[in-house]
């Protein structure tokens, strides 16, 4: 029965792909010797992709289906939190002593802060979308608001980093208040499409600002980081960081210092939205996400309560894209475009909806992967449709979809995702 | 006027429109403080525009809503907005249940908290910076949210999500969660809706329990509710108000409303111009 079922299904798949490869594959267009088109057919070719997918998915139709559909029946989450646990743990660990594991160069120094620039950018969106509920399409916005506030102070005022960061990070929150005030009412699609033009909104005011923000020229020339004061340059006079240390100049040692900067803002936004999300304050949001009119019947005030979420999100976008500036030394409205966005929300969705290790992992995986895949070129698009696809069938809440309870009398045991709610504004 | 006659919430003349139906008709009735008070009629009598309108969920077209609070004051509802009406001391459970299904029972009763646990943790900051007294403030929180686990017989489950429960406790758990906001009066919207027998009867017993005090530490409960099962209703209200197409047709003890002619007429459908 099963087996006839397999056969029915590898045999439709088949022609849905001879359909589509007789065009793209059977059928092509050369120039000729004399400069003419022809055209050139590849029946073979045809005939041996279809042969593959016809075995490919009579093999998973056989196999791979039925375990998939048990292993996404039963619950996993116990043993799965206990796990992540120490994952986690283990995680952490590496991610303090990477720079000093050997073999490791500038070039993959300099990866894992990009990677971590969107654990970061991921767990700040978390709180709003994972825990509040609230589909934020825009939320690239407050990244550019942190970058160009740190620019534009430095470069006007003179100001430094460590005075610009938490400048940055406030304007940012004032920037998520400011979104979140008009669309207090909105729910689900209408929300999502509000932010996403708030982030537009944003990009095209940088974009055609020319006289403050340079236009899509851009700002060149943003101060880097100093080491509590000491810059990093390569003369080695009195008064830089290498000097200072008696270390010999070297490039490296800005690129680990951003690292750990990096680290230290992620590891800041994971322990306020940790400590957080055991106050009143997440419990109130997570209990948005699951029924915003008990929440109201229950005398929670939704209003500040989603402002407090938008606005401490924004504040965590604002820090990173202080670090984004200060790091690349440039920014143009190019690099806060909308597929940014799409790119932080889909680390959230991935990684599961308010769990700090799965955003984690999923930013891992998908920046990390799109940058080791960089010599397949286009085809790594591909790659990471499949690997969503793959994954949105198999764990529909993301890879950590449960949710650990904040609170217990006895022993804490995980929530399995299919009562965790998602958020319907 | 002693207090045995004031009542606890005073509906005065309430209307409600929407657009051309005129679903509530200047009515007007009072909950005595200490009772169970019963709003019956038939399906669409406008029972729970009714109580829309006091929970602050729909804004009255005209008339007014006053609560009497613990401290004597006279608070009028439908000026305010609904988390300040559940604030004031009205708390309500719903029709459909709405739990929070992907947080423990023990989570539900604490969000019901938030006002003074928010309080405790000045405003989310104090307690981030681990410098102020909520450690103290979640505990007593806890144990009074044990308390009320306890009286609906769910301590034992304190830690499963809400949403995997049984039906019955799910409606137990929710009228616990509202009484945990510490409101003067309950309202509940069918709570016996869906109930077993066995399970009717202790829901019974529960509100009776809530109305005399004795369910847990909390203060005796005024409690106004929405109900089909006439049974229920019967046994354990202490005052009947009944609508019929958006009028107020009768008030009183139950034993006189199962007399009463209006009513039999609205339920049975006896035409009174024969």
């Amino acid at each position: 029965m099963a087996f006839a079922a397999a056969l029915r299904d590898a045999a439709k798949a088949t022609a849905v792909a001879f359909g589509l490869f007789v065009v793209m594959v059977g059928l092509r267009t050369d120039v000729g010797p004399t400069g003419a088109l022809f055209l050139r057919t590849r029946w073979p070719e045809v005939a041996m992709l279809c042969a593959a997918i016809f075995a490919a998915r009579l093999a998973m139709g056989l196999w791979v289906m039925p375990r998939f559909m048990k292993a996404a029946g039963s619950s996993m989450s116990g043993p799965l939190a206990r796990i992540g646990t120490f994952f986690g743990m283990g995680l952490l660990v590496v991610a303090v002593i990477l720079p000093a594991i050997p073999g490791i160069e500038r070039g993959q120094i300099d990866l894992a802060i990009l990677v971590l620039t969107y654990i970061m950018l991921g767990w700040g969106l978390n709180i709003v979308v994972g825990l509040a509920g609230l589909l934020d399409l825009g939320y690239v916005a407050f990244y550019a608001v942190g970058a160009y506030s740190y620019a534009l102070l430095a470069q006007y005022f003179g100001l430094s980093f460590w005075v610009c960061l938490p400048l940055a990070g406030i304007l940012a929150a004032f920037w998520g208040i400011l979104l979140g005030f008009p669309v207090l009412r909105l729910r689900g699609d209408y929300l999502a499409i509000v932010t996403l033009a708030f982030g537009e909104i944003i990009r095209i005011i940088l974009l055609n600002w020319v006289d403050l923000t340079g236009g899509p020229n851009g700002i060149s020339g943003i101060p880097r980081p100093t080491f509590f004061g000491l810059p990093f340059n390569m003369s080695g006079d009195p008064g830089t960081f290498a000097h200072f240390f008696g270390l010999e100049p070297s490039p490296t040692h800005r690129v680990v210092f951003l690292y750990y900067l990096i680290l230290c803002l992620a590891l800041l936004t994971n322990w306020v939205t940790i400590r957080i999300r055991r106050q009143p304050i997440g419990r109130a949001w997570e209990a948005l996400r699951e029924d915003e009119v008990a929440c109201r019947a229950l005398g929670i005030n939704v209003t500040t309560t989603k402002l407090t979420a938008f606005a401490l999100g924004a504040m965590f976008g604002g820090f990173a894209g202080a670090f984004f500036a200060t790091r690349q030394a440039f920014i143009s409205p190019e690099s806060f475009t909308f597929i940014e966005s799409a790119m932080i929300l889909a680390i959230v969705v991935l990684g599961g909806l308010g769990s700090q290790l799965g955003v984690a992992v999923a930013a891992i995986v998908m920046i990390g992967g799109f940058e080791l895949f960089r010599d397949l070129g286009e085809w790594r698009m591909l790659v990471f449709g499949a690997a969503m696809v793959v994954i949105m069938v198999l764990r529909p809440r993301g890879l950590v979809g449960s949710r650990t309870p904040t609170v217990a009398l006895g022993r804490k045991r995980a929530i399995g995702a299919e009562f965790v709610g998602e958020g319907r504004g | 006027m002693s207090t045995t006659t004031t009542g606890i919430l005073r509906v005065d003349a309430l209307t409600m429109r929407f657009g051309g139906l005129l679903a509530v008709d200047a009515v007007s009735f009072e909950v005595p403080r200490g009772t169970i008070t019963a709003l019956i009629g038939p399906n669409g009598a406008g029972k729970t525009t009714v109580f829309n309108c006091i929970t602050g969920f729909y804004r009255p077209t005209g008339g007014g809503v006053h609560l009497a609070t613990h401290d004597g004051r006279d608070v009028v509802l439908n000026r305010l907005k609904d988390h300040n009406i559940a604030r004031a001391g009205v708390a309500r459970t719903f029709q459909n249940i709405r739990l929070f299904a992907g947080m423990t029972a023990l989570e539900n009763l604490l969000i019901a908290q938030h006002g003074p646990l928010h309080k405790a943790t000045g405003f989310g900051i104090g307690a981030l910076l681990g410098i102020s007294g909520y450690k103290a403030a979640e505990a007593a929180a806890i144990d009074h949210a044990a308390g009320w686990l306890r009286a609906i017989g769910l301590l034992d489950r304190a830690d499963d999500p809400a949403g995997s429960l049984p039906y019955g406790d799910q409606r137990r758990l929710e009228i616990a969660r509202a009484m945990c906001t510490g409101p003067s009066l309950l309202c509940l919207d069918e709570p016996a809706a869906g109930l077993n027998p066995r399970e009717s009867d202790d829901l019974a017993k529960l509100l009776l329990a809530i109305r005399d005090g004795t369910a847990t530490s909390a203060a005796p409960t005024s409690i106004l509710l929405i109900e089909h099962d006439m049974g229920i209703v019967m046994r354990i209200s202490d005052h009947v108000v009944v609508l019929d197409h958006g009028r107020k047709i009768a008030e009183g003890r139950p034993a006189a409303i199962r007399q009463d002619p209006h009513v039999i007429a609205a339920y049975l459908g006896e035409a009174e111009e024969e």
